[in-house]
């Protein structure tokens, strides 16, 4: 770190005072911060969505909620967790992240990012605010399959309907500024080649975006007008296709889940090698393995099918297609494996958080390939092996990589160490909870458990209240996570410009701890 | 009458002990595992479950082990020295092709288990299964047996405390019954939104969508119970619709037609008999707690405004004639069914009277089931 970068940060102009500083702030680090806390609230919220679900679930019998308040519950909580919390908190890093890994001043599009981030807060509110409507929230799924979400759905139904219109306005905008900023924006000598993998995978991911979200927006406007306006793309009274909402809904459906995963990839491929002190193994077989994932994304969709009554033609092509993810997806593994192979480990907090994160999301992968093989997927289909399936890909995946990076970078962020004791007691707390909590949702999915059901036969009794100890464990856990957040942000041991021993890129290697508001206003050299 | 009653539940106990203890074994694996079924088409899918499964432990255990290996020897706190290697063509040329090969490994079985699960063809009994929130309609094609089948009443009342309950929220009123060794074929549809049926011995498991035919086959090839479930998510009651299939041999299943058709011609005579007003609410009792009080409430109060009460409502209090309609053909934009599809014409009269003259509500008129009959 040179000491003439930071005196020249001291002419910038520092952040507006007051609440107007974040309401109409255009600084990439500020709307990264608002990103987070507005990912964190929704953790917490959709999270308190699952307790609900996991304390109706401890016993067999109804004993705390209706069957119709409990659908709504695990429909509210696959949408905020989906779309308010990992989406926004990935955007939140990419904002923070992305300008300082590239040694670009600021995202390419300033004032596209505010509001990017300010249509999320109305959405949301939007969104929670059927809770309390007439006839009560939408109770559907997070997959809204129709008729269920058209003909017999709520009327707030039609609110969902425009919050998921401005999540999508806000991921595209978000999207078209990540891709401006990093095919623009680099500073000069950093190619492509050259760039974090972080970067890479937010550049793949952008454009899932762009090509996915649209195609949202086109299922809720056609759910929209066959609610109101006489249509029937989804009626089969009218010459309409109950089954093409769900092709249109997992064409989109399928990327976005690549979407929730290819930033965290970045993550890990960031965090593995500063603390085995060795650079990445494999680094362009990484960026190949993103954009082939990313491809056959997109070719793969209709692996959520396999009980709708497909053309066995249909069903084995997506067979086929699907279990061929393995590879790339198996390349990263064996890469992650292989930078940890002969290194010279430590484990600090993000090492653990990174490491829980390679462990578990194989095994998310594992019950991922298990579920692509059709004639077997007989048996799984919406049943809580699914639901485990992928709440190991999403939590112990996605949400883990975001807790990762949180420990990681937030010491370049605050300039405070986090407290490793701490942080160390939070991984512990939730890695052995969160196995309790899914772990045996494996078990009374294969026995034979559908997903979705609030009540359930005697034999499920004793993984359910398991699964719920664990739930409430893992709950919990997350609150002292925002405790953790607090006292780091409010002060701490210093924390060194490198932060890490081992850590390399721009934001280490050149901006001191915390980085200035205004950081890179001349671009540095890459070599 | 005490001694017959007593030797029932001592006979009803010990066969719950014998199964019990029968099943224990069976049971302690089922309740970790999938279940082998008892199809040829389960034992494949079982087969191949686990053989996916081994394949997926042993990749872990290399993987988990070599990761495991580095944490424990590969760290500073024991000197470890980085070393700087960081790409192999070679090697990744290798992990590539290798969990290729793997996977064209369990492509190939899984090919012959789909093509053998979409083989409908030459089927000796065909089944048409319809879904309707939350219920299930089976019609013996070819044989003139069409029947409900829902939630059973002692599963229905045990919701608020299931403690002790048998086959609790897996058990119907009406199993259907069919023989074994026989090639089934079912075909699936619904009524109002998308349902799924599963019965996992059977591995059985389609959607039914409104609007649509699909199909799927089993030869069960053990006599017994099988129990499954709706899967896929239809609405309020989608964990409250299980299906039961009995599997008997060839004769009890002929048997259990001519039961069937006898029951059905019965219920038509009944159409054209007078009922008492006591009758028919005694009837419509029953009628009610099966078919209405999922959304309407045991007590009549409903979930307004989505599921209006009966208790003082409009229709149920006044013109008679409107109340038959709604009950007969439905309310369209809404959940109310059109439930002459449904059920008897006893069953209408007995239900339209119950709720007049029951839940709160002293209106004092009722309709005879020739009167439903005439309004088909």
């Amino acid at each position: 770190m040179s000491t003439a970068t930071t005196h020249d940060e001291h002419h910038d102009h520092g952040p507006a005072s007051g609440l107007m500083r974040w309401v109409t702030t255009t600084n990439h680090k500020d709307i990264g911060t608002l990103y987070l806390w507005l990912s964190f609230i929704m953790l917490l919220t959709g999270g308190a969505m699952a307790m609900v679900i996991r304390a109706e679930l401890f016993q067999p019998g109804l004993q705390l909620v209706e069957p119709n308040f409990f659908n709504s519950m695990t429909t509210m909580h696959g949408l905020i967790m989906v779309f308010g919390a990992i989406m926004p908190a990935f955007v939140g890093l990419a904002n923070w992240l992305i300008p300082m890994m590239i040694g670009a001043p600021d995202m390419a599009l300033p004032r596209m990012n505010n509001w990017s981030f300010w249509i999320l807060p109305f959405a949301f509110t939007m969104l929670a605010s059927t809770l309390l409507m007439e006839g009560g929230a939408p109770a559907f799924g997070w997959t809204f399959y129709a008729p269920l979400s058209t003909t017999y759905a709520p009327d707030s139904t039609d609110f969902f309907i425009f919050a998921v219109h401005l999540m999508g306005i806000s991921s595209v905008m978000g999207a078209i500024n990540i891709i401006a900023t990093i095919l623009n924006m680099r500073a000069p000598g950093m190619t492509l080649m050259k760039m974090p993998l972080f970067v890479w995978t937010w550049l793949i991911t952008a454009y899932l975006l762009i090509a996915v979200m649209p195609v949202l927006a086109g299922a809720v406007t056609m759910m929209l007008t066959d609610r109101h306006f006489g249509t029937s793309f989804f009626d089969a009274a009218g010459g309409g296709d109950p089954v093409m909402f769900q092709h249109i809904f997992w064409f989109f459906g399928h990327p976005e889940v690549y979407i929730m995963i290819l930033p965290a990839f970045g993550i890990i491929s960031a965090i593995i090698p500063t603390f085995a002190r060795k650079p990445l193994f494999g680094y362009s077989s990484m960026v190949y393995a993103s954009a082939s994932i990313a491809i056959l994304s997109f070719m793969v969709w209709a692996h959520h099918m396999f009980t709708t009554g497909m053309p066995v033609a249909g069903e084995l092509y997506f067979m086929y297609a699907t279990i061929l993810i393995a590879v790339p997806t198996g390349v990263k593994i064996f890469n992650w494996v292989s930078t940890m192979w002969k290194g010279s480990m430590t484990f600090e907090t993000p090492m653990l958080w990174a490491l829980g994160f390679v462990v578990m999301f194989t095994i998310g992968g594992f019950s991922g390939l298990m579920l692509g093989v059709a004639p077997v997927d007989t048996q799984y289909h919406d049943t809580y092996f699914v639901v485990a399936h992928f709440h190991y890909v999403l939590v112990t995946g996605a949400l883990y990589s975001i807790i990762a990076a949180f420990y990681y970078w937030v010491p370049k962020w605050t300039g405070n160490m986090y407290d490793e004791k701490l942080g160390k007691i939070h991984f512990w707390w939730s890695t052995i909870s969160v196995n309790l909590l899914f772990f045996p949702q494996h078990f009374i999915g294969l026995a034979g458990m559908p997903r979705r059901i609030p009540d359930y036969a005697l034999q499920f009794a004793e993984f359910n209240m398991i699964s719920s100890i664990g739930g409430f464990a893992f709950g919990l856990a997350q609150v002292f996570f925002l405790y953790i957040v607090v006292k780091t942000i409010k002060g701490g041991e210093k924390a060194t410009d490198e932060v890490w021993e081992g850590a390399t890129g721009l934001e280490f290697e050149q901006l001191p701890s915390p980085a200035p508001y205004h950081s890179f206003n001349t671009a540095p050299e890459v070599k | 009458m005490i001694f017959r009653r007593l030797s029932k539940h001592s006979y009803v106990l010990f066969t719950a002990l014998m199964s019990s203890l029968l099943a224990t074994t069976a049971q302690a694996d089922y309740e970790l595992n999938m279940t082998e079924g008892v199809t040829p088409i389960s034992q494949q899918i079982y087969d191949l479950h686990m053989i996916v499964l081994w394949i997926c432990v042993i990749i872990g255990i290399g993987v988990f082990g070599a990761m495991a290996y580095s944490i424990i020897y590969h760290r500073k706190s024991k000197g470890a020295k980085a070393a700087t290697f960081h790409e192999s063509t070679t090697i990744e040329i290798i992990w590539t092709l290798v969990p290729l090969a793997v996977l064209i490994a369990i492509a190939v079985p899984a090919t012959a288990t789909l093509l053998d699960l979409e083989d409908t063809s030459e089927a000796d009994v065909n089944i048409q299964v319809t879904g309707i929130q939350w219920k299930w309609r089976y019609k013996y094609l070819d044989e003139d047996v069409e029947f409900i089948s829902s939630l059973s009443e002692e599963s229905r009342n045990a919701i608020p405390d299931p403690t002790g309950v048998d086959n609790y929220l897996l058990d119907v009123d009406k199993p259907i019954v069919v023989p074994v060794n026989k090639k089934i074929r079912f075909l699936f549809t619904a009524d109002d939104v998308i349902h799924a049926w599963w019965v996992p011995e059977l591995a059985v498991k389609q959607d039914a969508v409104p609007g649509f035919i699909n199909d799927s086959w089993a030869t069960i090839e053990e006599p017994g119970i099988y129990r499954g479930q709706c899967a896929e998510l239809c609405g309020k009651d989608h964990g409250f619709m299980p299906i039961v299939v009995n599997a008997v041999s060839e004769p009890e299943y002929q048997e259990w037609l001519v039961a069937m058709r006898a029951e059905a011609a019965a219920v038509a005579a009944a159409a054209d008999q007078e009922f008492s007003m006591d009758e028919l609410v005694a009837k419509g009792e029953s009628v009610y707690a099966a078919n209405c009080s999922a959304c309407h409430g045991p007590t009549g109060a409903g979930v307004p405004p989505v599921f209006p009460a009966i208790t003082g409502s409009s229709v149920a209090t006044g013109d008679i004639g409107a109340h038959i309609d709604i009950i007969m053909n439905g309310k369209t934009g809404t959940a109310m069914q059109a439930f002459k599809t449904q059920i008897s014409d006893v069953d209408i009269a007995a239900v339209v009277t119950f709720q007049r003259n029951s839940l709160g509500n002293t209106v004092g008129d009722l309709v005879q089931p020739s009167t439903i009959k005439s309004l088909r």
